[in-house]
């Protein structure tokens, strides 16, 4: 696999007034990895995730998208892009929430056009044939007309991930996109993001599920006081956790989760 | 200053007139939410004929315009022999009617969305139909229709302008008589003032009633 | 009824009608005025400069915390005080614009700001402008979401029209009256009242069905 760095956080620091969610993070995410992000919850996992396509603003630090600056602050050494340079990096990633966020006043074809049409200025016509394609990836090709109202949990976000691979983004991050799904429809959704794995899609998951930790993931970051306390391939992860904190957090999530 | 001092003059009267205003308000008002808890109670559990009529009713009185209840009642009822003298008595039935249409209403669906789980519950300890409703249904569809009833009661200050129309000396009246005799707008600015200072005391009155009501919440 | 209820209502009914044409025009340029109008102010209020929503406030205190018939009033009598004579409809109109507005726009602003962020972030997430939002996203969405309060508003739109007949406009409740005092006969006010309720019943009617169809995606 090569080893282009597609995403690069440096330093990064993030308080919500006077509560510190991040502090002096690094992180680089080579381009096809899957990167998995356990923790214990206020972490700052999600927040993380949510500073890399800025729906939330670093207060320290920088952060590179495919060696464009979209986010800097108190860095005068890299000083942002261009805005038009920030949007087209912002524009190489995809998010898919943990409370899915379809439009429930558009169909679910609606729903994967609209960004294509609109945004990137694609043909209606070709955009709804990359829709078709990715609704057929995600197995859901006979809801196309449907409202998402009419949907269960899990096909919301597998259209929800369709919607984001119709905008063919470079890299996806998933903020806990199991946790408002019912137990047995969480693994419908995770197939789906298994399959987008073996095709080397550049992910970064924030996940409380072990297993797809496990099984899925090139590197699992455990973070935990704000910070990234582990960054280590799963099977050494699992095997080997070198880490009091990460033996507990383990020993918690597997008595839980049987 | 000769503005102020022809407040001054006027003042008496417009007060006379914000009394007769008020006055009617208070009776229009008082009877409104027994008599809609009544009707809806009686549209949800009455006899049908009952409920027949009662459905007849808030359609009439809810899908014609205010001021033509009260000019069919004023002008219209002496010509066809009903010829009641006491016409504030006459203005207040019609606005306490109309008004309990539109809060039969919202209490009517207020009772209809009161979880069926109360009603299964009553059955299982064996509660009667009536007393069902009575004791468990009504007492809390009262909470839900709280809001839209107190906003109902709000407009119904505002419907008081139209009081104005039957030569009663009510604020709009008196507004009206005295910019005509005068020659000025004042009056109308005076009238208009009074009316927000009235609704928004009733805003704040019936929003503590509001939180009042919904503390167990 | 008295006799010849059907030979007096053929006879009155062109002045009827007249004042029902009146009134159904009135009712229909205020409505196609005040939807786009309430919608922009909804979306200043919600969204705009902070002296935007301090003006809004006022506004919105001084057209709900008054009667519309004292409103109509002020501005049909007490314009000429100041030596402005307009049209008595370019009046009307406004003044009825200017409070439904008031109405219809805090109908709209509660949509637009119960809007969940979940949507905002997903527009953002898929490189959306503000603009394309707000037209593609936050508006349909809150259209849809106030649309019974919006149907009760046209409804009491229709009836408040009959207000005009207060300042001596020709519209059907005007028409009826005029009828009623000079012959001394009910009879207008039946058929008025009951074109009332035809028009009201039509319009829940239309209304209910709307809402049946936009409700399907909820």
């Amino acid at each position: 696999m090569s080893q282009e760095v597609m995403i690069k956080l440096v330093d990064i620091d993030k308080s919500y007034g006077e509560v510190q969610v991040l502090k002096g993070v690094n992180l680089e995410v080579m381009r096809g990895q899957t990167i998995s992000i356990i923790g214990p919850s206020g972490s700052g996992k999600s927040t993380l995730l949510r500073c890399i396509n800025k729906l939330e603003a670093i207060n320290s630090g920088y952060i590179e998208i495919e060696g464009i600056t979209v986010a800097s602050a108190n860095c005068p050494d890299h000083p942002m892009a261009s805005a038009a340079q920030v949007k087209s990096a912002l524009g190489k990633t995809g998010m898919v929430f943990q409370s899915f966020n379809l439009f429930p006043h558009m169909t679910v074809m609606q729903n994967l056009i609209e960004a294509p049409v609109h945004v990137k200025k694609i043909p209606k016509a070709q955009a709804i044939e990359i829709a078709k394609e990715k609704l057929a990836e995600v197995g859901l090709s006979d809801k196309a007309d449907a409202y998402p109202s009419k949907l269960s949990g899990g096909q919301k976000q597998r259209v929800a991930i369709a919607r984001a691979l119709a905008m063919s983004p470079d890299v996806i991050l998933f903020d806990e996109p199991t946790s408002a799904l019912d137990p047995e429809l969480i693994g419908e959704v995770l197939d789906v993001i298994k399959g987008l794995a073996e095709q080397h899609m550049t992910m970064m998951v924030v996940t409380h599920e072990m297993g797809f930790a496990k099984e899925v993931s090139d590197r699992v970051i455990f973070m935990d006081n704000c910070n990234i306390v582990a960054d280590r391939p799963p099977q050494e992860f699992f095997s080997d956790p070198d880490h009091p904190r990460i033996k507990a957090f383990l020993d918690k999530m597997l008595t839980k989760h049987g | 200053m000769e503005l102020f001092n022809y407040i001054l003059t006027i003042m008496p009267m417009m007060l006379t007139g914000l009394v007769t205003t008020l006055h009617m308000y208070f009776w229009s008002a008082i009877f409104v939410i027994p008599l809609a808890i009544f009707f809806a109670f009686l549209k949800v559990s009455g006899p049908r004929p009952i409920r027949w009529i009662l459905n007849v009713y808030t359609w009439a009185w809810r899908g014609t315009p205010l001021l033509l209840q009260l000019m069919v009642a004023i002008f219209g009822l002496p010509t066809i022999g009903i010829n009641i003298s006491n016409k504030f008595a006459v203005a207040a039935v019609v606005f306490c009617l109309n008004n309990t249409a539109y809060v039969t209403e919202i209490m009517r669906s207020a009772i209809e969305s009161v979880d069926k789980g109360q009603y299964e519950a009553c059955q299982v300890l064996g509660f009667s139909r009536v007393w069902t409703i009575l004791r468990v249904i009504i007492p809390q569809s009262i909470r839900i229709a709280l809001p839209p009833t107190c906003s109902m009661m709000i407009n119904l200050i505002k419907d008081m302008a139209l009081v104005n129309i039957i030569s009663l000396m009510d604020l709009t009246r008196s507004a009206y008589i005295i910019s005509n005799r005068d020659s000025t707008i004042s009056p109308y600015v005076i009238a208009f003032i009074m009316f927000l200072l009235i609704t928004s005391v009733l805003i704040k009155l019936f929003g503590v009633l509001e939180k009042r009501a919904m503390r167990y919440d | 009824m008295a006799a010849g209820f059907w030979d007096y209502i053929v006879e009155s009914m062109p002045s009827i009608l007249e004042g029902l044409v009146y009134s159904v025009k009135l009712f229909f340029l205020v409505g196609i005025i005040t939807l786009p109008l309430s919608m922009l102010v909804a979306v200043a209020a919600a969204r705009g400069p902070k002296w935007f929503k301090g003006i809004y406030k006022v506004y919105s205190w001084l057209f709900q915390g008054s009667p519309l018939m004292l409103q109509l009033y002020l501005a049909y009598y007490g314009l000429p005080f100041f030596d402005v004579i307009l049209p008595v409809d370019f009046v009307v109109i406004t003044v009825f614009v200017l409070c439904f507005t008031a109405y219809q726009s805090e109908i709209f602003r509660g949509g637009i700001i119960s809007t969940d962020i979940g949507q905002y972030e997903a527009c953002q997430v898929l490189g959306m402008t503000k603009v394309q939002t707000m037209l593609r996203v936050v508006i349909p969405q809150t259209v849809r979401k106030v649309l019974p309060s919006t149907c009760s508003q046209a409804i009491v739109l229709f009836k408040d029209t009959s207000l005009v007949a207060t300042i001596g406009v020709g519209d059907l409740l005007r028409s009826a009256r005029a009828l009623v005092i000079r012959d001394l006969r009910i009879d207008a006010f039946v058929v008025v009242l009951v074109i009332y309720l035809i028009i009201s019943s039509i319009l829940v009617a239309i209304f209910n069905k709307m809402e049946k169809k936009y409700s399907i995606y909820v």
